[in-house]
């Protein structure tokens, strides 16, 4: 059967319904069988208009009945035909008569039926009260409705109405077909029901653990900010320091953003150099920021910068000593910042050739940490020196191990400085628009990378 | 001190290193790339290392490396890169005759 579900939000969750369902001008409510609900507690209405057109097939109308949605978008929507029982029950059933029948009779009652405010706009309230106000000749609904309210308490579902012209009713006994329907509604309810159920609370236990995330992220950042106040913090709380360092740095790039639309705006409305040069300024101060945050993030777990992670996987692939490789950043930016007078060609060619020679420069000497540290780790003494110079020894070799370490922070650190180093010099050698240029040119390459990081972690997987 | 400016003045480049220390290695490696052929005085291998560690220290000039260019107390590591960047380093070298080009 055709049936259209409408679903009524009410905002403050009380139990009311702030929207009409939209009805179809061309099918009159002599088309349109409307069953209503209305609950207790603060939920999403639902409400079924069920088209009479299609039960030409069974002589009966449909009665849905809406199931109590906290606070999700979900419409589990089902009929229960224990309405029917209900209104068996109740000392007055309904008309179900054939679909002509039906049709001719709300056709003439149904302009008596208060119902009709259903399709001539705002009514608020739907309630009880509202039953009780329909047309007079509801007053027996309103009586079913209360039997079968005190139905719905018992089982803590709401109950559904239809709204039905008293005069009508008669006590004529239902099809085979129809009993074996309502069965199957039935059914098919309390599965519904179940599912429902099963994903509230999934939805609760989610609620909860996020909270719990939020409340941990907290105490994780002030913890943090603790860490990078002091200068020289000799605790390291590696877990939050990368954690908040995470934070720290979503932060700045949001801000970075910010301020780079705010420049390209600029361009793009052929702004004045001085203007372009204050966001420009700001910008580069910007960018002293997340050095000054890797710096205390060095101090604080520089493993965690040197793993990257705080990048996005296709950033990733490029990580040189916990950064981008400046060298790399000029040659792109090379063809884009036509047209360069002569200096300004010798200072990009030899700013590119320094920033390449430093790269080398701490790569080797990262190169020579990593094969000193191997020597240390590895020269055990397997000899018979005796069990207390073993660990004597050991104990040496751990201690030496843990200095060269120590010295990773400085590596982070001077890349951390030619990077930023390289970006000042490129801002000096350039004009404020070639500069604006430059800024726009590497945040969209490297925008660029991110958007496909996250293509790659939404790709399909066979 | 003078030990430290007697040395220093030896030669056009001179750094001051450990034998352990992966930075100085960099900064050695930085300085071979440009051509400069800087003299490199160990200190945990130098007889008088302890003392002209104490006087580094003493000047304010940190640890190791300690690079000096036509004498002159240039910096350590940090320093050394700034320099290199925007070019003051390679023009330091020449003005030393530490290299030609």
């Amino acid at each position: 059967m055709g049936t259209r579900t409408v679903r009524l939000e009410d905002e403050d969750g009380k139990a009311a319904a702030t929207r009409m369902p939209s009805f179809d001008s061309q099918s009159p409510i002599s088309n349109i069988l409307v069953a209503f609900s209305y609950t207790e507690g603060g939920t999403i209405q639902t409400y079924h208009v069920c088209d009479i057109g299609a039960f030409e097939h069974s002589a009966g109308f449909c009665l849905e009945d809406a199931v109590n949605l906290s606070g999700t978008g979900d419409q589990a929507v089902v009929s229960d035909p224990l309405q029917i029982d209900t209104f068996n029950k109740a000392p007055t059933s309904f008309n179900i008569n054939n679909q002509a029948e039906t049709q001719r009779l709300l056709l003439e009652k149904g302009q008596k039926l208060n119902l009709v405010s259903i399709s001539s706009g705002n009514t608020e309230n739907w309630g009880e009260s509202n039953m009780a106000d329909a047309s007079p000749r509801t007053d027996i609904s309103t009586d079913a409705d209360t039997e079968e309210k005190n139905q719905r308490f018992d089982r803590g579902q709401s109950a559904a109405l239809v709204a039905y012209d008293s005069s009508d009713r008669s006590k004529d006994k239902m099809d085979q077909k129809m009993l074996r329907r309502l069965a199957q509604n039935r059914e098919a309810a309390r599965k519904s029901r179940l599912r429902k159920k099963a994903y509230v609370q999934q939805l609760e236990s989610s609620r909860l653990k996020l909270t719990q995330f939020e409340q941990e992220l907290q105490r994780a950042r002030q913890q943090g900010i603790f860490i990078s106040s002091s200068g020289d913090q000799t605790h390291s709380m590696s877990g939050n320091g990368a954690m908040t360092f995470d934070v720290e740095y979503a932060r700045w790039l949001e801000e970075h953003n910010r301020q780079i639309n705010e420049l390209r705006s600029a361009v793009n409305s052929h702004a004045s150099d001085t203007e372009l040069r204050i966001i420009i300024d700001g910008v580069m101060a910007h960018y002293d920021e997340v050095f000054r945050l890797k710096s205390n993030a060095a101090k604080a777990d520089v493993f965690h910068l040197l793993s990257g992670m705080w990048k996005t996987p296709a950033e990733r692939c490029f990580l040189w000593l916990g950064g981008f490789r400046s060298s790399e950043l000029l040659k792109l930016l090379a063809n884009q910042l036509e047209p360069l007078t002569e200096q300004q060609l010798v200072g990009i060619g030899n700013l590119q050739q320094s920033s390449q020679q430093a790269e080398d420069a701490l790569s080797q000497g990262m190169e020579a940490l990593q094969q000193s540290l191997a020597e240390t780790l590895s020269s055990g003494s397997l000899g018979s020196s005796g069990s207390s110079g073993n660990v004597a020894n050991y104990m040496g070799q751990m201690a030496m191990a843990m200095g060269k370490l120590g010295t990773l922070e400085g590596f982070i650190r001077q890349a951390d400085n030619l990077r930023q180093q390289t970006l000042q010099q490129m801002h000096r050698i350039l004009t404020t628009r070639q500069s604006a240029r430059a800024l726009l040119a590497i945040h969209d390459y490297f925008s660029r990378l991110r958007a496909l990081s996250s293509l790659w972690l939404a790709r399909p997987r066979e | 001190m003078d030990a430290v400016r007697d040395l220093a003045s030896k030669k056009a480049a001179v750094i001051f290193t450990r034998s352990s220390c992966c930075m100085c290695h960099s900064i050695k490696t930085l300085f071979y790339e440009l051509g400069a052929s800087p003299a490199i005085h160990e200190l945990d291998h130098d007889a008088n290392g302890r003392e002209i560690e104490r006087a580094l220290r003493a000047q304010g000039y940190g640890s190791v490396p300690a690079v000096f260019i036509g004498g002159r107390y240039v910096g350590s590591a940090k320093d050394v890169i700034s320099l290199h960047v925007d070019g003051s380093l390679k023009q330091m070298l020449m003005d030393a005759k530490a290299i030609w080009f």
